[in-house]
Parts: C-alpha cells; structure tokens; sequence
C-alpha cells in the first residue's frame, strides 16, 4: 500500500522533525540554567537571561515543544493507521501545526521577555492562551473526526489514550487560564489564594497525569508492540488501567500542597487518590512490559527496544516513587528539596523522552521511505549517553534532595537550627556538578539523534532506490 | 463547609474509590464466548497489532485492592471525608501546637535562664554566643550578612557606627520592635543645580573636597531640608536612624552620584521586628551577640574616651 496517498503523513514528518528540534532547544535550557545554578555569574546580570526568566522556557519548551509536537506527530501518524483512514482534514491538522509552532514562537519571546501570568507550567500570557485553546480544539477535531470515520469497528488502546489526553488538556488548559485581561501582556486570575493554588495545582498535576502520561502510554500502546512484533499483553489489563488512571488522576493534584493553608480534607483525598493510583499507573508498564517478553532477544540487538523497555522502566520507577512522595510524612521530608527535581526528571527525562526518541527513531525511516535510521550504531551510543545522563541526573538529586530535607529539619540540643539555610545550598553544590554533567549527557545524545535523524532524511541519501517500504509499513 | 458541600465530597470521594473496586471485579469475571487467556481478542489493527486476553497478574491486584483498603483506612482516621475530621481527630494545626509546646516545654527554661543575665556579661559566655550565633545565622544573616557587616542597605553590625544606637539597650530595642527608617524624597523640592549643590556639600561633610561654589550654595539648602534630622553638624540623630554624615560610613554609597540618587528618590531602611518571630528572651541573646560582634564593651568604652 502506497502510504503517502492513503494518509496524511505530511503533518507527522513536520511535528516529528520539530519534536527533535524543540528536544534541543529545550534541553539546552535546562544545560545553561543546570549551570547558572552551578555558576550564578552566569546569568551576566543580562535580565533575559537569568534563572528566572529561562527556568520556565526550559519547562514549556521540553513540556509543551518537544512532549507536545512528539504527542501531536505520533497520535496522527497512530490513528490514522489503526483507523485505516486519512486524517479528516489535511488543512485542519496543517493549523494545528503551524498554530503550535506560533505559540511556541512566542513562549520563546515573551517569556525571556518577562511576560508571564506566574502560574506554573502555565506561565504564557493570555493571547497565548487563547491560541493554544483555539489550536487544541482544532486538534480534537481533526483526532476525533478521523476515530468517528475509522474502519475497525473497535477503537485501538493507543487511541484511547491518546483520546483522554486531548480532552483532559483542554479542560484543565481552559479552567485554570481563566483570567481577566487589563492589557495585552497582563491579566488576573478569576481565582484567589488557596483556591487559586488548588487550581494551578490540579491543572500542574494533571498536566502531568494526561500530557505526560496518557499521551505517552498512547504512544507506548502503538510503538512498544509495533516494534517487538508482538500482541499486547493484556486486554483486560488495559481496560481497568485506563479508567482507573484518569479517573483517580483527576484527584491527586493537593498532594502538592501538603501542609499548607489548602483544607486538611483536601490534602487527604489528594494522598489516598495518588496512592491508589499505583496500581493503574504500573498496569500499563505491566503491558508493555510483558508485551516485549518472548521477544526479549532483540534487546541483544535492536537499541529501538533498548529505548522502550528502559522508558517503561523508569516509568514504573517514577510511577512507584510519587505515590510515596504524596504521603504526608514522606512529603514532610521530599518537599521543596531537589528531590522533587530528580522525580520530575526521572519521568519526564526516563519515561517521556525515552519513550519519545524509540519512536522517532521508528518514525523517520517509515516518514521519509528509508529502510532503517542512516546509522544504528549511532542510535545505541546514544542510548547508553542518555542512560547514562539520567541516572546521574536523578542519583544526584535524590541525593541532594535527601540531604537538604535532612539539614534542615536538623535542631540541635539549644533548639536552633543546625545548618542556615546557605550551609544546604553550599552542600549541594558538588550533586549541582554531577547535575550539569547528567544533562550535558543527555544533551549530546539528542545531537546524536538530530545528526542521525538529518544523515537519514538527506535527499542524497534517497538517491539509492529504497528497496521496500520499512517494514509494517 | 455546608453540609450539602460535606455530603457532595464524600459522596464524590467514595464513589471513586468503590468505581475502581467494581471495575476491577467487572473486568476480571469471565465472558462467554471470550477468546481464552494466552489467545488473541480477535481484533486486528494496522496489518499486526493485537491484543492477548490474559488475566491481570494476580499481585497486581492485590496491590490494587491493598491500595484502596489503606485509602478507606486512612480516610476513617484521618480528615478527608469533608466535614468528618476523622477517628483520630489529627489535624495539621493541632500537631504543629503540639510540636511547638514540646520544644518549648524543652528549650525555654535554657532561653529563660540567659534572659536573667546582663546583655554586657551574656555576651562574654561562649556557649550562650554559639546558641546566639546560630540563631543569628538563621534570622539576620540573610540581610546582614554570616560575618554580620552588612551589605549596601544593611548596616555592618560589626563596626563601632550604630543608625540607632549602638547601647545594650538600643539594640535590644531595635531587635524587638524593628525600625523604620525613612529619607523623604527631595526630588520634587529641588532642581537640578540645587540637588548638585545639596549633594556636593554631603560628600564634603566628612572632609572630602567639592568645588566651593557648590558647597557653599549647597550649605544653604542643607540647613533648610536636611538639618531637622542630620543635625547643623551633619552628626546625625540616633533617635531617628538619621546616619551621621560626617565619618567613612555610608549604609547606601557615598558617592557623589549616590548622595545625588539618595536625595533625588530617597531611601526607606526598614528592620523587621522580632518580638513575634523570636520570642523576648531569645531576642536578648541575639542582642547580646549584636553587642558582642562590635566589640563588646571595651570598644565602647574606648569610643566614649574618644
């Protein structure tokens, strides 16, 4: 079947190629804040360039950019075949496109600018926000009109997830920017105090719950069986966990706001509803897991599968340890430490952008009519680059976290404090060094992608008469 | 809350947690006519993806199930269920209360102790200064500094120059109740050559050379606006935090450029209290290792021979 005419493929190759763009960008944020954290003289009293300013361009840059154009690129190019349909509207999806690449554009000015509503991971000023909200309806659209013409009668799993993604970002997206403009570049939020944190908490958490993990287990649901060649696990197994995960996600946000002015019955529910969520959680690492057993004998050989199992890994990893940090007592100790950042890496760097570059390096020789990736050698070196920066990320992190916690809680036998609080900040500076090494690591890995990805996409490359469409295709 | 909010949540909560019990139980009951485990669904998509109709690990649910009996436990003992503040009647407030009362019960009769002693003796008592110190650390450092000299806008503790007195008892005073200190804005009472000339005849107080002519026309502005608090000497008055102009300290620059800037805009100093934050007694040990860090009482003595 000749692909290219039966479906739009134009829209994934351009969101997939931007996901390795934007990864790069994103991620060399994250480097240069990494280090002014390490060097403060480096934001070079410049006010676009200092922590404050870039901290949330890393963060919607490698959420929003990379996370979000992987999700776009890969939930076309996923429905569309386990619908066997084209896409309903090749204009529609190519808004979508351009629209997402216009807020990204501007999150890339406004925010080094200064303009920002303060909320976080939803810091873009409201015209922003209008454009993300027309865009994602856009997306609804496009993604639910092509399930609504699909050819299987059943709807696939990966799409499932992929479905609640798009509605659960589009209410939390809407409620939570709900503000009154008094300019174009400034605006007040309708909410107020400990509910206006319940909200940015909800909607944070869930970005988390839908954007970064329904979204992702959509992609894991088509590339993790797609590649070992095998029949999902469970069917059963993946029915309890998805509703059992977006129905409990929904209430684990106040776990954020533990000891703090938000009702103690709200703190409650926020830490039984993310223990409880545990179990959903690890149903889909089960799935894809089991999935690739009886194919374990490609990880000898196949550094695609490398990527996926070590992304479900950490995953179920992150997956474990939230629910622990959502304990009150736990919390006590975790919160406000670096070890919220190692958690946060853990995922969004050991699940997220695992899970992401497997199935870019999937996608480009099936997008582009190549037989496989220019350089599989290329791809297992950085999959041991990346590994390798993660796990010192996190280790340092979950070291320095613990510490901080530690130092100051510590009182001694008058009762004062131990440590001030500049004696924790001068004990983390050596885990900010192991920091910086990780993320400059997992940095080179995606030059090594970027490298790979244009070395297999290159026309001369094309030159040599593709023998037959990548395998599947 | 209303009770009908109260009833909602429960409602709500409960409802959840008993859905992913049903649901569990719905899923895992077996079907006619099903594919059997280790089989295929059937359903075939994109040329190869299907899917096996295995049972959910049997660990997995039990996770799942323990999950949700620790989360109706907890919820019984502790608040969550809306208005029911649970079996245990825990709260945030009432262990925070608690834990201070304990520490207080532990350590104030050691803080009480010190508050019976002179500032001037305390501050000879090593083992009181290292409790000071800490304390010091935690609650001053961050605006005066580790080493306690201060920073641009902060006044070094550890010179003989006091803004507001520099006596056991001025300190102690400053320590409990903060200060306020406030040089108005002149910005709209001069123009530009008078705020030149008012300027160059400050940074002439304390024996630097300015062109004559400015500082003589200056002098005359300087008794009109500055004299009330800074004094005809320029000495300053320590009552009202009115630093004295004519020595080497200078809290926010003594630059030309910055006496211009300090009397165009003004400044406004401000010492938070901490009566509240710290408590009297410890506020006396602090003010003790205040005394201490400037030299204790030989420099004092020193400076009134002076």
């Amino acid at each position: 079947m000749d692909t290219t005419a039966a479906y739009n493929d134009r829209v994934v190759r351009q969101f997939t190629i931007m996901t390795v763009v934007w990864g790069i960008v994103g991620m060399l944020v994250g480097v240069i804040i990494a280090a002014q954290l390490l060097w403060p003289a480096l934001n070079f009293d410049t006010p676009w360039f200092t922590y404050s300013r870039l901290r949330p361009l890393h963060t919607n840059a490698v959420i929003f950019a990379f996370g979000g154009s992987a999700l776009f690129a890969t939930s076309y190019y996923v429905v569309q075949r386990t619908c066997g349909v084209r896409l309903i509207s090749d204009r529609l999806a190519a808004f979508t496109f351009w629209g997402w690449q216009v807020v990204i554009l501007g999150a890339v000015v406004t925010l080094p600018f200064g303009f920002t509503q303060s909320k976080e991971y939803a810091e873009l000023i409201w015209p922003l926000d209008v454009l993300i909200a027309v865009v994602w309806v856009a997306y609804a659209a496009v993604f639910f009109g092509t399930i609504l013409r699909r050819q299987a009668k059943h709807i696939y799993v990966a799409n499932w997830f992929y479905g609640a993604f798009i509605v659960a970002v589009a209410m939390l997206h809407i409620v939570n920017s709900l503000a009154i403009p008094t300019s174009l570049t400034q605006s007040y939020p309708i909410y107020a105090g400990a509910v206006d944190a319940m909200v940015q908490w909800w909607y944070g958490h869930n970005a988390v719950g839908f954007f970064l993990t329904a979204g992702f287990l959509g992609m894991m649901y088509y590339f993790v069986p797609k590649q070992a060649g095998r029949p999902i696990y469970s069917y059963r197994l993946s029915v309890v966990h998805f509703w059992a995960l977006i129905s409990t996600y929904m209430w684990a946000g106040p776990h954020h706001l533990h000891w703090t002015a938000l009702p103690e019955w709200a703190q409650s529910v926020g830490m039984v509803f993310s223990l409880i969520l545990l179990a959903p959680s690890w149903g889909g690492m089960i799935n894809g897991i089991m999935t690739l057993s009886g194919a374990w004998h490609k990880l000898r050989d196949d550094p695609i599968i490398r990527f996926l199992v070590v992304s479900l890994s950490f995953y179920g990893m992150s997956t474990f340890e939230g629910p622990m940090m959502a304990i009150r007592t736990v919390n006590a100790l975790s919160h406000y430490t670096d070890w919220t950042i190692g958690h946060v890496h853990s995922g969004a760097l050991g699940w997220v952008a695992f899970i992401t570059i497997g199935s870019v390096y999937m996608l480009v020789p099936r997008l582009f009519n190549r037989e496989q990736m220019y350089s599989v050698p290329l791809i297992n070196v950085h999959f041991w680059v990346a590994t390798i920066g993660v796990v010192l990320y996190i280790a340092s992190m979950w070291i320095s976290g613990v510490m901080q916690g530690l130092m100051w809680r510590a009182v001694n036998n008058d009762g004062t404090l131990t440590y001030s609080f500049i004696e924790s900040i001068a004990a983390t500076y050596p885990y900010y060094a192991v920091r910086l090494l990780g993320g400059v690591l997992f940095f080179a890995g995606m030059l090594i992608m970027a490298y790979n990805v244009w070395r297999t996409i290159r026309p001369a490359e094309a030159a040599a008469p593709a023998v037959a469409p990548a395998a599947n295709a | 809350m209303s009770l009908f909010w109260s009833v909602f949540i429960i409602v709500l909560v409960l409802g959840n947690i008993f859905a992913c019990w049903w649901l569990i139980r719905w899923t895992a009951k077996p079907r006619k006519g099903e594919a059997a485990a280790h089989e295929t669904t059937g359903h075939v998509w994109d040329g190869d993806l299907t899917e096996y109709n295995n049972p959910m690990p049997r660990w997995w649910l039990w996770l799942f199930y323990i999950t949700i009996v620790f989360g109706l436990i907890y919820l019984a003992l502790y608040p969550g269920l809306g208005n029911f503040q649970g079996l245990l009647g825990w709260s945030q407030y009432s262990q925070y209360d608690e834990e201070v009362a304990a520490a207080e019960a532990r350590f104030e009769p050691l803080y009480a102790r010190y508050a019976e002693v002179d500032i001037a003796e305390l501050a000879q008592n090593d083992e009181a200064m290292g409790t000071a110190g800490r304390l010091f650390a935690n609650n001053c450092a961050t605006c005066h500094g580790s080493d306690g000299r201060g920073a641009r806008g902060y006044p070094n503790l550890a010179d003989a120059d006091w803004q507001w007195g520099g006596s056991a008892e001025a300190i102690r005073h400053t320590l409990i109740n903060g200060r306020q200190a406030v040089m108005p804005a002149f910005g709209a009472a001069l123009d530009d050559s008078q705020l030149q000339a008012t300027a160059a005849y400050v940074y002439s107080l304390n024996g630097r050379n300015a062109p004559e002519r400015l500082v003589a026309a200056g002098r005359e502005q300087y008794q009109t606006l500055c004299v009330a608090c800074h004094g005809v000497e320029g000495k300053g008055n320590p009552a009202l935090g009115a630093p004295n102009l004519t020595d080497e300290v200078w809290l926010y620059g003594g630059s030309l450029d910055t006496i211009e800037q300090t009397l165009l805009n003004g400044r406004n100093g401000q010492m938070p209290a901490f009566a509240e934050t710290l408590g009297e007694d410890r506020v006396h040990l602090v003010s003790a290792y205040v005394y201490r860090l400037s030299g204790g009482q030989e420099a004092r003595d020193e400076l009134a021979a002076r």
